[in-house]
This record gives C-alpha cells, structure tokens and sequence, in this order.
C-alpha cells in the first residue's frame, strides 16, 4: 500500500490495528496507541491489557458508566467486556515481563536503528521525571510497536542511530508505525515495509539511517 | 490477627514520625482517603510514602503532601495533571523523589512481604533508573538487581472484609493493595463494608496480611481526572 499523503492519527491507529492478530493479548500506551482501540474488530477476540491490573477493558465509560473503581492505566474511566479479569500490581507486571502480553504499543520521542526506545523523559532540566509502567511494557511484551510522527514539529528526524533521550528500553522495539512509514526493526537494520505519501528515497534523505527497500516497489 | 477500630482516627494513632508508609490506589482509585486524612490530623510527620503516585487534586495523599509531612516519595509516575501539591514542593526543594519503574515497585514490595532478599529484573536495563546497581547477564539477557521495599505501616482501601480480616477488593481499585497489605508491619485497612462469610474462594487477601480495619462506608473518592 501506498498511500498520497502522510497518514493522519485515525489512519494510523487503523494501520496498526490490521496488523493485531484475532486473539491477540494487548496492551496500548497511553496517548496515541489508545485510539488503536477503536478500530480493532469486536470480534476479532482480541483482549486488551491495562496495567493497573485488567484483562478485558473495553471502551472508555460514559455517563452513568463512570466507576471510580474502573479507571485505565491514563485513569480514565472505562468499561469491562465479557470474559474481564483484575489482579493486582504485581501479578499485571509479571503477565507482562513474563512474556505472556502479545503485542504492546507505545508512543515515542525517539527510536534507534537498533530498536532502542526513548518515551520517558525529554532531558528538559525542569521536567519532573515520570516513568510509570514504560519501562516494562517497553522490554515485557513478545513485540513492542512504536506509533509515532517520523518527526519532530520543528523538522527533526525521530529515528536516529542512536537514541539522544534517556532511554526506556534498550533493543526492544520489533516495528515503527509512522505518518510517512511503516518500519521494520530486523536484526541488520531497519527495512521499510510501506510509505505513506514518500518515497524510500525521500526517507532516506531525510533520516541518517540505512534503510532496506521492501515496499516492493523497487528504488 | 485482625482487630477492628471504630474509627479512621484510631487507625492511625501510632504512625511516628519519620515511618515509612505505603499508600495504596492507583491516582484515586483505591487510595484509602479516610485513613490519609487521619494521618494529616494525627500530625505524624517527616514521612516516607510509597505511592504509585504523587497525590491527585486537594484531597488523601495530595493533603498530606500539602501540610508538608512527607518528606521523600517512592513512587512511579509523581507528574500529572492534578499533582500541583508535589510538583511545588519538588521544585521548591522540599519533598525528595525515589522514581521507579512501576513493574519494579510492584515487585519490590512483593518482594518484602514474600521474604525475598533481591531480584534480577530485566526492566530498566540500559536506561539511567538502572545506573550504580548491578547488571548480571542471565542466559544471554541482561537483568539489574532490585532490593525489596518494606514499610512500617500500609495504608490500604479494599471493598469488604469478614470476621477474619479476609479481604475482597473491587475491579481496579486493588491494584497495590493486597501487596502492600503484605509487605508492611502494620497493615491498616479501610473497607466499604464488614460482611461474614465471603466465601473462602473469594478472598484476595487473607486475614494474615491485616492487622487493622476500619468500617468507612462508602469512600470519599475524589472525582475521577483525567489524564495521568
């Protein structure tokens, strides 16, 4: 697939969300990889994960919906499906560093060539650090997909050869869903699996990183 | 064994200056507001608290934050939309911020109340959370020793306890509670409701874990806020 332009948020969640095996166990980031939610095939099966201790959450709560005792991982009220289970803190991470979560998706500031991510702190010297649940969900999941513009509001390419950022996790990242591209992390660098709106030559002149063309549409 | 008290106030009478103390809830769902608030009357001060957080508006763990009585903070995600108490005091200087990965956290007071001495955990490897402590190569993946964190007193909010300090907790409202019941000395708990039986299968926390409980009714809860 090609698409003409650089895709927007809700084409991006969808993109992602095709890509989620039926059945699948999944944790989504707070931020961008929530909306993932909304496009996944109810029945599909998949179950997704929030790690204040939930398997089932379904879509966030209205109303008289509203539980204070029902709250997902960015504490938003949100609703149980069919099938839900609660656990507590401990035994949510283990299910996570275990290897037990299929798929988890998260937002980045920035990722290497070599899948290293940075999500967690910007370096700014008066931010208040912040970390919660990234570092395990970066390094707990079988995949970790990354969903993310390519780059910066001012221009500047997100994936690097090395991470600028503190990083969350190191070699952990298996694909970036990007505006411009869809990403690959293998073992000897990063191939582009699919572009929206450039071209791989166009990417590689704007990113300092190698690039293996699998569009299947030469160049 | 579990004794029961009247009151919130009464819970927490014997919380001394300079303890340690977990703090249940995950923002405001579960945090056991009754007993916080009784910690802020009772005066107990120079406090380390154990939170997934770092208190959420004006009212439980911000309260406590606000008079002033806490002087370092555990805890995994401190910045949030509603966390003006903390971050005035943090950037004033006044409060001190030990920032760990929540999986860690969780793991490290499930640790202490398991009798666990330390952990190889591959999360924070290679980030700047795991620097100074040791990285041990463990079948071709890297892992970096964490120590167990225990407490002198946890604060917890579960839904309803039995006749002998069983506890069941409700949706995610138990997120830190059943482990931090376990890895204080003094565990003191607030609940919803006091009911015999609750059936055997169904207890979360078994009355070993609590050593104190306190029939509040229904919670003051703060409004639910979103964002992190």
């Amino acid at each position: 697939m090609s698409a003409r332009e650089p895709l927007g948020p809700d084409d991006l969640a969808a993109t992602v969300a095709r890509d989620i095996p039926a059945g699948s166990f999944v944790n989504l980031g707070i931020g961008l990889p929530t909306q993932v939610a909304n496009f996944l095939d109810p029945d599909a099966g998949v179950v997704l994960h929030t790690e204040n201790g939930m398997l089932g959450m379904g879509r966030v709560a209205h109303g008289d919906e509203i539980d204070p005792d029902l709250i997902n991982a960015g504490k938003i009220p949100v609703t149980e499906r069919p099938g839900a289970s609660y656990f507590h803190h401990a035994d949510s991470f283990a299910m996570m560093r275990g290897g037990h979560l299929d798929i988890c998706v998260l937002g980045a500031y920035q990722v290497s060539m070599r899948g290293d991510l940075a999500n967690w702190h910007t370096n700014r010297p008066d931010a208040i650090p912040a970390v919660g649940g990234a570092m395990d969900l970066a390094i707990g999941a079988r995949e970790t997909f990354v969903m993310m513009s390519l780059l910066t509001r001012d221009g500047r390419p997100k994936v690097l050869p090395r991470c600028t950022m503190p990083l969350t996790g190191v070699e952990c990242v298996s694909r970036i869903y990007s505006d411009r591209a869809v990403l690959l992390v293998e073992p000897d660098g990063l191939a582009v699996r699919e572009t929206f709106g450039t071209t791989v030559a166009e990417l590689r002149s704007l990113l300092d990183v190698p690039l293996v063309d699998r569009t299947g549409e030469g160049g | 064994m579990t004794t029961f008290v009247a009151t919130p106030t009464e819970a927490v009478a014997d919380v001394e200056d300079g303890a340690t103390v977990m703090i249940g809830g995950f923002g405001t769902a579960g945090q056991p507001v009754e007993l916080i608030e009784a910690l802020v009357d009772c005066g107990a001060g120079d406090l380390t608290v154990v939170n997934n957080n770092a208190g959420n508006g004006d009212r439980g763990l911000a309260l406590l934050i606000k008079e002033g009585r806490v002087r370092k903070i555990i805890c995994s995600f401190p910045r949030q939309v509603d966390s003006q108490h903390f971050d005035s005091r943090y950037r004033a200087g006044e409060i001190e911020l030990e920032l760990v990965a929540q999986g860690n956290l969780a793991e490290r007071i499930r640790a202490a109340g398991a009798g666990i001495g330390a952990f190889f955990t591959p999360t924070g490897v290679g980030t700047p959370l795991a620097e100074g402590k040791e990285v041990r190569e463990i079948d071709g993946r890297r892992y970096v020793l964490e120590l167990p964190l225990r407490a002198d007193v946890a604060l917890v909010s579960a839904y309803a306890v039995d006749d002998y300090g069983n506890l069941v907790f409700r949706k995610t409202a138990r997120n830190f509670g059943p482990i931090m019941a376990a890895a204080a000395t003094t565990s003191i708990v607030q609940v919803r409701e006091r009911r015999t039986p609750i059936d055997p299968e169904h207890v979360v926390t078994p009355g070993i874990y609590v050593d104190r409980v306190v029939v509040v009714g229904h919670p003051l809860v703060p409004s639910v806020g979103a964002g992190q």
